[in-house]
């Protein structure tokens, strides 16, 4: 059975699924997944905020994108009500939410909270 | 320099740059990186002319931006911080700053739209993302079989209303009058649907819950003692759109609600600057009217440039 391996350092946000997640919160120090879905205008708006925010601070933040319609399991495991839901995740264990879009700058702002 | 900038990227800014790219005006809109237009969120849309089975929302908009790109609008998202006039060769243009850059036009045109507003009670943002909801169609299937709480009685309260049914076991709307704002088809709908029950006279006093919402608290309007809480997993509210000015205070006149007051050729209380959509005080805020009024800025602000650069085409508003 061949299994994804996760990539090191990356500078783009990493695609996670439901059979992933443990092992990204087990390998990232701090990492911020973005909780999406096809259906969302407001959750398109944030990618390409994401995308940017990856490139910026490879090294130090790992961010993810999952798609939550097809990966319901962690929805509800970190009881997700409401898209775009960034999820922050510290030395493998959940700090944080930060639910909304908005502007990149404010959201770096808020990240930088729970490091 | 460009001919005209668009401030806003919904149906009223994409339609007008339409317009002015097809009249080979050098056009530049800058629409939101976090605030998408207000009917990229509605599921279906169909009073829209054109579309006899409906269309999504957020579709319709990427249509009018093909459409417009594919005459040469030129689009970029970013965020305008503030706008002000200054003088670039002896020409008075307006000058407009953004997080990436500052852009200077002849002319502008500002479709900036509105945002959802608020209830303002206590529990609304301490439960926003756990249970407090302003989008139907970002949210809505996270709520499946659950009791739904509806705050609004116009046509987007009752069309995601409608929408929710999909997923909820039930849907109560809540509206402060004693029958509904919205357009018939949709109240008879709604009416008709076994899942959406109404409290009418209501208003939300409170929405409580602990780690998530558990209920909401309403009152009468006409007696605020006759109480009520009813429980609910989630709180959807569609009481209303605020306008999206507060850059433009202090330099257009703006009603008392802060909508933008346009003449009928949009133009606005100052020279150049032309307004359209949402954000304008206007009796009926829909897409079709957005992209009427779309029109006829771009229209305007063309015949203003061409006074500028002395062109001007004699009967210019009486152009069909």
């Amino acid at each position: 059975m061949s299994e994804t391996i996760l990539i090191d350092n990356p500078d783009r946000p990493v695609e996670l699924t439901d059979a992933l997640m443990d092992q990204a919160m087990a390998k990232y120090p701090f990492l911020v997944v973005d909780c999406w879905a096809p259906w969302c205008a407001p959750c398109k708006m944030l990618g390409p905020i994401i995308e940017n925010l990856a490139k910026k601070n490879q090294g130090s933040i790992v961010f993810a994108k999952m798609d939550v319609d097809g990966n319901p399991q962690t929805a509800s495991r970190f009881g997700i009500r409401s898209i775009p839901n960034l999820l922050v995740f510290k030395d493998g264990k959940k700090v944080g939410d930060i639910v909304g879009a908005m502007p990149e700058d404010i959201l770096f702002q808020r990240i930088n909270t729970f490091r | 320099m460009y001919d005209v900038i668009i401030i806003g990227g919904g149906p009223a800014g994409l339609t007008a740059g339409l317009y002015t790219s097809r009249s080979k005006l050098k056009s530049l809109l800058i629409s939101s990186a976090f605030v998408p237009s207000m009917i990229t969120t509605t599921d279906l849309l169909e009073n829209y002319p054109g579309f006899p089975e409906g269309i999504g929302g957020f579709e319709l908009v990427e249509r009018f931006a093909d459409q417009a790109k594919r005459f040469g609008l030129e689009t970029m998202h970013d965020d305008v911080s503030s706008m002000e006039r200054a003088t670039v060769e002896g020409v008075d243009i307006w000058r407009v700053t953004t997080g990436s850059g500052v852009y200077d036009a002849y002319a502008l045109i500002i479709s900036s739209g509105t945002d959802y507003a608020h209830l303002n009670v206590p529990g609304e943002s301490e439960f926003t993302g756990r249970g407090v909801s302003y989008c139907a169609t970002c949210d809505g299937p996270f709520y499946k079989d659950a009791r739904l709480v509806v705050v609004g009685g116009g046509d987007t309260a009752v069309q995601e209303a409608i929408y929710l049914t999909r997923f909820a076991r039930s849907v109560t709307i809540i509206h402060r009058r004693d029958r509904l704002r919205a357009t018939a088809i949709l109240a008879e709908r709604a009416g008709a649907n076994e899942k959406i029950g109404f409290e009418w006279n209501a208003v939300v006093r409170e929405i409580s819950g602990d780690d998530a919402v558990k209920a909401v608290t309403i009152t009468n309007v006409n007696n605020p003692e006759d109480e009520k809480t009813i429980p609910a997993d989630g709180v959807f509210i569609f009481t209303g759109n605020i306008p999206k000015t507060d850059i433009f205070k202090g330099i257009l006149d703006l009603d008392e609600k802060g909508f933008i007051i346009a003449k009928m050729d949009m133009s606005t209380s100052v020279d150049g600057v032309f307004a359209c959509g949402d954000c304008i005080q206007k009796s009926l805020r829909q897409v079709v009217t957005a992209c009427g009024d779309g029109a006829n800025a771009a229209n305007s602000a063309e015949g203003y440039i061409n006074t500028i650069k002395g062109r001007t085409y004699t009967d210019w508003e009486n152009r069909s």
